[in-house]
């Protein structure tokens, strides 16, 4: 297919999909609309850390530090300044900011600026670093970040929270950030700085001597992950209207790290993939936590919890018939689309070789 | 004029001097090999020169463009890849899940001008430098026979081709000077008669000066102007092909020495 073609028809899909959200909107219950707005919500984050983990190789987890960094500048700078008193009960709010209310959109802008220069902050100690010892410090920092605001009252209101902050459970808006993250990430990989991520996830070694400054462009793509991740906990702050440092444990972490390996390491579209199968498979999953009778016995293995017993072993499934995630570092195309739509039984015929 | 020189340079690993006062002077244009036994310290030299070292003592100079000689003693390597310094490896290392046309496309992000968001928003004079890159790679790649293949992945192509491979990918920096590390390791007679070719060919072409480590004695007695054996990291003899062949020392340190003669 040429090029104009494809931009077209991912034109159309777009289109297409903004208005499926405008419907979503007005024709879904909350409880469906919450649902597909985390997911897109855990696509954003999800495709911020398939920055640094996939395309740079860099094992880091600390996407749960920069989403409570955004979700906290949201949190703080839009709750209406009449009721801030009344949120702010246990220990007055700091003076200097007490006054302060941003617009939303400034303020989630301002939470990933700010998710960005701490990652530019941390990034000079951490990166020197690899694999399993990354890991480990990012997920440090990240635990760091959240104590640092669990202890910081004046400004976070501590343990207690924040509540009262204005709400956008509105399935259009997440859809346009969802849709700007997504098209500004695959535009960065497809240039020339996304190929160099891809040369240091492939051998740090040789993109140094090809001339690749390996601290720049890790931190580089460290702040704009970060940055993303920002955005990301700014917008879940708003779809919760509560923060609490809890929401922002290292685990939550994890969600989003089972979301890009379950999705693909190096895929676009696989993130995207996963955040929905995630998000969306452990909620509808929820029927195995409700007690269930067949002809009158009741099944005792229907409790709560059930679910993520199936869950883990529905990933283990996935993990063993896919070992590199459901897209691989492999993207959809519109190619591929027509391959599929022409021969559907092909894609399993090479399960084996892999 | 020398475009490399380095002035007496050590490179100490606690106890064990890999490289002792090593003097190197590499003129433009030529083409000069590194011989030695296995273990005398060849690599070492490579790796200090292009940074990944930083020697414990002595300095290593370098000839820009401009004439103007600079110190890159401890440099990072990607700022003397920058300059014009561009390398291959003992093991290929190649970025393998990439193709061979990404491989080499890689090698020009050195020379990028735009910031990140003018390269990510794919503002007009980023993608000027972009499909600038794009002609340069592909009128590289057809010139050493690669075009037809550049959308395989790289670990999919035979040994020889990924030899040659990452030797182009090293031109695609556009150096000055290109550093082989054992460029025909592994390879038969007749691939090794075929890279000798090309080694020739782009050094004519793109006027590098080439600098090589290599075990096949054919090779290196063919193509090069000036060689420097290496015994335990010092160096024991410099001249030309045939001074080196009927060099004592470096007879002893091949073959070593009889100790009843």
């Amino acid at each position: 297919m040429a090029k104009k073609q494809k931009l077209i028809l991912t034109i159309l899909l777009l289109i297409v999909l903004f208005a499926l959200s405008w419907v979503v909107n007005i024709a879904m219950d909350s409880y469906v609309r919450r649902i597909i707005n985390l997911c897109l919500i855990y696509a954003i984050i999800g495709l911020s850390m398939n920055v640094t983990n996939g395309f740079t190789g860099q094992f880091a987890l600390g996407q749960a530090g920069f989403m409570a960094l955004g979700a906290y500048v949201v949190g703080v700078f839009t709750v209406p300044v009449k009721l801030r008193a009344s949120v702010f009960y246990a220990v007055p709010m700091n003076p200097l900011i007490a006054n302060i209310q941003l617009p939303v959109w400034a303020a989630l802008i301002g939470g990933g600026i700010l998710a960005a220069f701490v990652a530019f902050l941390i990034g000079a100690p951490v990166l020197r670093l690899k694999g399993d010892y990354l890991a480990i410090a990012t997920l440090g920092f990240s635990e760091i970040i959240r104590i640092v605001i669990t202890n910081a009252s004046s400004f976070t209101n501590g343990a207690l929270g924040i509540k009262d902050i204005p709400t956008l459970n509105d399935t259009r808006y997440i859809f346009v950030a969802t849709a700007i993250t997504f098209i500004f990430i695959s535009l960065l990989i497809n240039s020339s700085y996304g190929r160099a991520f891809k040369a240091i996830r492939e051998d740090e070694i040789a993109a140094e001597a090809m001339g690749i400054d390996l601290y720049k462009h890790k931190c580089l793509a460290f702040m704009i992950s970060a940055f993303f991740a920002g955005i990301g906990g700014g917008l879940y702050a708003m779809l919760l209207g509560t923060v609490d440092p809890k929401n922002f444990l290292f685990t939550l972490t994890y969600n989003f790290l089972l979301i890009i390996v379950l999705g693909g390491m190096g895929s676009i579209t696989g993130s995207m993939l996963g955040a929905i199968v995630v998000t969306a498979g452990l909620e509808y999953l929820r029927v195995f936590d409700e007690p269930l009778e067949l002809f009158g016995v009741n099944i005792p293995l229907f409790r709560p919890g059930f679910r993520m017993v199936i869950f883990s072993i529905l990933l283990m499934i996935c993990v063993l018939f896919w070992r590199h995630g459901i897209m691989g570092t492999k993207e959809f195309t519109w190619d591929g689309a027509r391959e599929f739509v022409k021969h559907p039984l092909r894609m399993f015929h090479r399960k084996g070789v892999a | 004029m020398d475009v490399l020189r380095t002035d007496g340079i050590t490179m100490q690993f606690g106890g064990v001097r890999a490289v002792s006062d090593l003097k190197l002077n590499i003129q433009e244009g030529e083409i000069v090999a590194l011989i030695g036994p296995n273990g005398a310290g060849k690599t070492t030299v490579f790796n200090m020169v292009t940074g990944v070292y930083k020697p414990t003592s002595g300095n290593i100079f370098y000839t820009k463009e401009t004439g103007k000689e600079v110190n890159i003693t401890g440099k990072k390597p990607s700022d003397i890849a920058k300059l014009g310094i561009a390398r291959t490896f003992q093991n290929i290392r190649l970025f393998k899940d990439l193709t061979v046309y990404e491989n080499v496309l890689i090698a020009k992000h050195l020379h990028l001008k735009s910031d990140f968001l003018s390269a990510t928003l794919h503002l007009p004079w980023y993608m000027k430098e972009e499909n600038n890159d794009k002609k340069e790679v592909e009128e590289l790649l057809k010139s050493v026979n690669l075009w037809d293949i550049r959308e395989e992945k790289s670990s999919s192509l035979p040994y020889g081709q990924q030899r040659r491979l990452e030797i182009v990918r090293a031109l695609a920096t556009s150096p000055k000077v290109l550093l082989l590390d054992e460029p025909a390791a592994g390879m038969n007679p007749n691939e090794t008669e075929d890279l000798t070719g090309f080694i020739k060919e782009i050094h004519d072409k793109f006027k590098l000066t080439v600098f090589m480590i290599e075990h096949h004695m054919d090779l290196v007695m063919d193509i090069s102007d000036c060689i420097y054996v290496l015994d335990f990291g010092e160096n024991i003899a410099k001249g030309t092909p045939d001074e080196i062949q009927s060099n004592d020392r470096v007879i002893q340190a091949y073959l070593g020495v009889d100790e009843d003669a």
